[in-house]
């Protein structure tokens, strides 16, 4: 207990020790005196011989603390007084310090959350995609999501490999469930044996599918999800063994899944079994996403090879029926490319994030550069006060020391306030946040992005004290107490530092305001692609989807769509109405077919080349403003006699015709034994995947053909061009429409095809607003930077531009003198960013469109307007200098 | 006058030569400090202040104890006085100190002597 004692021992001792030293001093004196010395002389011999009263007394109560804990304490207690004692200062530097922060910590927590934290499933890194990719296939190589998996493959795929714990297929889908309340569309996920299993995920009521669900024509059994589970059943766990209607079928309820699951990235609100039925399977069927869990130390590379291995086992073991050649595939060069399902989520929009974090980080240093700026005024002034510290006995690195506390408080205070912003940072990246962004209902502040905000203050305020501190609080400060109150100029070195700064931050500001432009060069060029739609503010969409079990017979269920059309027409204000199987850039999978022409021959070992393929309604390019490029439509006439007609994208007639009028006439079919259909039509081409990527060649099928799998297609889009689309009235009137034709028919997703156009260009835009408040904020802080320095300058250098005014200068060569600094700071900041930048933008490529990451016009455009905004800042003080009177500017001295 | 040594002393050795003076006789600061030029006929000027920083770490460590008195000069101060521990601390110190100080001087040696 020895230190609790001197802990209340050591005012007494130290009391004792000033007394101590107070009497050896006096002793000194005395004997001096004795010897003949004047008082006065002899108190200064004294003090002198003694040394730094102060600091002796400090060092030799050291020696009873704990010297650093306390110095420390006594640091913060008066860095917070010097804080309250200037609360401008403190308000802007912490002003700035906290948007910073909130920025950064705000798209971390997007960057966390999205790309660093491992999924929500058990071992997440255990997890693949089986992606594969078939570079030989024609048609289909074009295409980022490549050759999704066939049953067949699953099944060989489950049963051959070596490299896998477990392994099954997934298809996300709609259906529709009625019984319950009004009918409704809901989002299905129908999963083979083995996808549970593979995500590990326990079901949170209940039990996941065994491989009794799976057994072809079992009774239908269903897993819910836990939001639909407590929207449609509050909660209640007495709805298991419970039978609901899944597309006129009655299914038994098994299992709920607990909050928050999700099949990869897909949100759904039913699962249900593939129950594929094995006997009938082929080769061919490509439509299913697999996803697997590695055994425990295997690698990709190991189950890339297991998968080549099992490919040709898959080819001998199916057909695609009596007479065809099984290895037909080994001209598609299938490749088995598995990746961490943690990529398949995240996908590509990870360079989209880290191109945001960069700018906002580069936000950040332009602030913390501001901030030095500040805190180099304020030392300066403080001069006075450290040389008197400094003279008292503070040694420098304990002047350093006090003024790094200082600056790191104030990164830290700033950080504080930081996270409170950055919450509601996040809350709008959330909502401006691409809606399609993966991963989108996780993001949230976490352990790890607090302890990124706790780190990047501390940074900060190391990095923004440091060259103050450095600067200022050097040994010898002891002139600044001769000078006291005089304004001296000010050395040029410390010149150099601000300017240095400047500099630094002009060329940051340029680099964000260029990407920015790029940016909003790519937004300009993607507003100006034609579609393959008109006016998409006025085309109300929606989905409906006729079951099987609902209407069996093909024939009716286009009459009944006919009927829907009809109508639909008939309501107030609609122009038109058509449909499809689906619009463009609503994000569905496609549907691919083998096309051949009558007038091409094809070899018989190969594939014809695949393409996508649509059913469209008479009726529908007029409505949704689709242009027709030559040839006509078909009739609904022609519909229902089942007429071979069909219609092609304009790309698809020139590859195979040359020219879209040589196209009518002409015959192409699908599959090699289906009739001929007669080409008709062509359409223009449509932006089928987004505006960014290139319109695929498509096949345009009547809504009713003659084809032994699907005769009529069933889910549709339906387009409804009306001013009055989108206004909930307009939208009770469609319902209404529709149910007067069958009451058992649910609309889904109904929404303006001007909401599918913006999301489709949902991640250019959020990466527009993102790097246009980054730049707004730069820009801001860069100029804020150029007239805080430019002004001080001007402010310092009062008496010399009296002088000059007084010895005869006219008030137009101070004005140019101080702008012409200003410029030259600013130039030489253009020059560094514009080289910057051109290293830079390089990395964002991939962001851009319809625009060189090196487009000449955005640098010179963006260089010309931060050179004029910056000059604008230097005009306010070069004013205030040119307008000096030399007479005050000499006195106030 | 005699020229002296301007360079500082290795730590420790102000210490040594407090409790070696201390060892002579109870005495307080200033008093000290007159002792030490004095005994080294004014080779070692120190700098009277880095005395107490010295003191108070000798009393922490309980080598010397502390008590105020009156002095000859009838001044109220602080008379420090040896302990046993300090005996015990400043025979070791001086018995390293002596090895070291024999080192270095082999060391310095001149040549072929």
């Amino acid at each position: 207990m020895n230190w609790l004692k001197q802990l209340f021992a050591r005012r007494r001792l130290y009391r004792e020790l000033s007394e101590e030293i107070q009497s050896h001093l006096d002793e000194k004196v005395e004997e001096l005196v004795a010897d003949g010395m004047p008082r006065e002389e002899a108190m200064q011999s004294a003090r002198r011989e003694f040394g730094n009263v102060g600091l002796i007394e400090e060092n030799s109560r050291e020696v009873w603390t704990w010297p650093s804990v306390e110095e420390f304490f006594f640091d913060v207690r008066y860095g917070l007084r010097g804080m309250r004692r200037n609360p401008v200062f403190t308000t802007v530097a912490l002003l700035t310090v906290a948007i910073g922060i909130a920025a950064n910590a705000a798209v971390f927590t997007v960057v966390n959350s999205v790309l660093l934290k491992p999924l929500n499933y058990p071992k997440a890194e255990e997890l693949v995609s089986l992606h594969q990719i078939a570079p030989g296939a024609e048609g289909l190589a074009d295409f980022e999501s490549g050759l999704l998996l066939s049953p067949s493959m699953y099944f060989t795929y489950a049963e051959h490999n070596q490299t896998f714990q477990s392994l099954g297929v997934w298809i996300p889908g709609t259906a529709n469930v009625t019984g319950l309340a009004e009918p409704e569309q809901v989002r299905t996920v129908a999963v083979s044996d083995g996808v549970l299993q593979t995500l590990g995920v326990p079901p949170a009521v209940g039990r996941w599918f065994s491989q009794v669900d799976q057994v072809p024509n079992a009774p239908g059994s269903v897993m819910l999800s836990y939001g639909y589970w407590r929207g449609r059943f509050g909660g209640d766990r007495a709805v298991i063994g419970r039978n609901i209607m899944v597309d006129s079928q009655p299914r038994e309820i098994v299992g709920v899944m607990p909050p928050g699951f999700r099949f990869v990235d897909s949100e759904f609100d039913l699962t249900a079994p593939l129950a594929f039925d094995r006997g009938k399977l082929i080769l061919a069927g490509f439509g299913f996403h697999g996803i697997a869990r590695l055994k425990p130390g295997r690698t990709i590379a190991e189950a890339n090879a297991d998968i080549s291995r099992m490919l040709p086992i898959w080819m001998d073991s199916w057909s695609n029926g009596p007479g065809s050649n099984p290895h037909i595939y080994e001209t598609w060069k299938i490749t088995p490319t598995i990746r961490p399902l943690k990529q398949e989520v995240i996908g590509n929009v990870g360079e989209l994030l880290w191109v945001v974090m960069g700018t906002i980080g580069v936000v950040m240093l332009i602030a913390c550069a501001n901030v030095t700026n500040l805190l180099m005024v304020r030392v300066e002034a403080r001069q006075q006060e450290l040389a008197v510290r400094t003279a008292l006995g503070a040694g420098w690195t304990r002047i350093v020391t006090g003024l790094l506390i200082e600056s790191v408080m104030l990164g830290l205070i700033g950080g504080v306030l930081g996270v409170g912003l950055a919450y509601a940072g996040v809350r709008f990246l959330v909502a401006i946040g691409p809606s399609n962004l993966p991963r989108l209902n996780e993001i949230a502040i976490d352990a790890r992005t607090l302890g990124f905000t706790f780190i990047l203050s501390l940074l900060s305020g190391l990095l923004f004290g440091l060259i103050p501190a450095l600067k200022y609080a050097q040994p010898g400060t002891g002139s600044a107490l001769q000078s006291a109150g005089r304004t001296i100029s000010v050395s040029r070195e410390r010149h150099g530092a601000r300017n240095l700064l400047v500099v630094g931050q002009v060329a940051m500001a340029l680099v964000l305001l260029i990407c920015a432009g790029l940016m909003i060069r790519t937004f300009a060029a993607l507003r100006k692609v034609d579609p393959g739609f008109a006016e998409p503010q006025h085309l109300q969409v929606m989905r409906i989807s006729i079951p099987d079990l609902l209407i069996t017979e093909p024939e009716r269920v286009t009459r009944t769509q006919n009927a829907i059309l009809d109508k639909l027409a008939a309501t107030q204000g609609v122009k038109s109405a058509g449909f499809a199987s689906d619009m463009p850039m609503e994000g569905f999978d496609s549907d691919w077919d083998e096309i051949f022409a009558k007038d091409k021959v094809y070899s018989g070992d190969l594939i014809a080349p695949l393409r996508l393929y649509k059913n469209i309604s008479p009726g529908f390019l007029q409505t949704a403003g689709t242009r027709l490029v030559a040839g006509r439509e078909m009739t609904w006439s022609e519909v229902y006699a089942l007429r071979p007609v069909v219609m092609v994208s304009e790309n698809l007639a020139r590859e195979m015709w040359g020219t879209p009028s040589a196209a009518i006439g002409k015959y192409l079919r699908e599959y090699s034994n289906m009739p001929w259909h007669e080409v008709i039509g062509v359409i223009q081409d449509v932006r089928e995947k987004g505006l960014q990527e290139k319109a695929p060649e498509i096949v345009y099928w009547p809504p009713l053909v003659q084809n032994r799998f699907a005769p009529a297609v069933r889910t549709t889009t339906f387009v409804i061009r009306s001013e009055r689309a989108a206004t909930e009235s307009f939208m009770n009137e469609v319902r209404a429409a529709v149910w007067s034709v069958n009451s058992n028919l649910p609309l889904a997703s109904m929404r303006t095809m001007e909401e599918v156009y913006d999301k489709s260009i949902a991640r250019i835009s959020f990466t527009l607003v993102m790097l246009g408040i980054a730049g707004a904020m730069a820009l801001a802080l860069g100029i804020i930077g150029i007239y805080g320095v430019m002004s001080y300058t001007v402010s310092q250098r009062k008496r010399e531009i009296g002088i000059r005014l007084a010895l005869g200068a006219q008030s137009g060569n101070v004005l140019q003198m101080v702008l012409k600094q200003g410029a030259k700071l600013t130039l030489v900041g253009v020059a560094i960013g514009i080289g910057a930048a051109f290293g830079l933008t390089r990395l964002m490529t991939h962001l851009l469109f319809g625009v060189a990451a090196h487009d000449p016009l955005t640098f010179v455009a963006v260089a010309a307007l931060l050179l004029l905004i910056a000059l604008l800042a230097c005009y306010i003080p070069a004013r205030r200098a040119a307008l000096v009177n030399p007479m005050v500017a000499l006195r106030c001295e | 006058m005699k020229k002296t040594v301007k360079r500082d002393l290795f730590p420790g050795a102000l210490e040594m030569m407090i409790l070696r003076m201390l060892k002579r006789q109870p005495t307080h600061g200033y008093a000290l400090v007159q002792q030490i030029k004095r005994t080294s006929q004014d080779l070692l000027v120190i700098e009277e202040g880095s005395l107490y920083p010295a003191l108070q770490r000798l009393l922490k460590e309980e080598f010397v104890k502390a008590e105020w008195d009156i002095s000859p000069a009838n001044r109220r101060v602080r008379i420090y006085k040896l302990t046993a521990a300090g005996a015990k601390h400043l025979e070791r110190e001086v018995s390293t100190f002596e090895r070291m100080l024999e080192g270095i001087t082999r060391v310095l040696a001149p040549e072929g002597s």
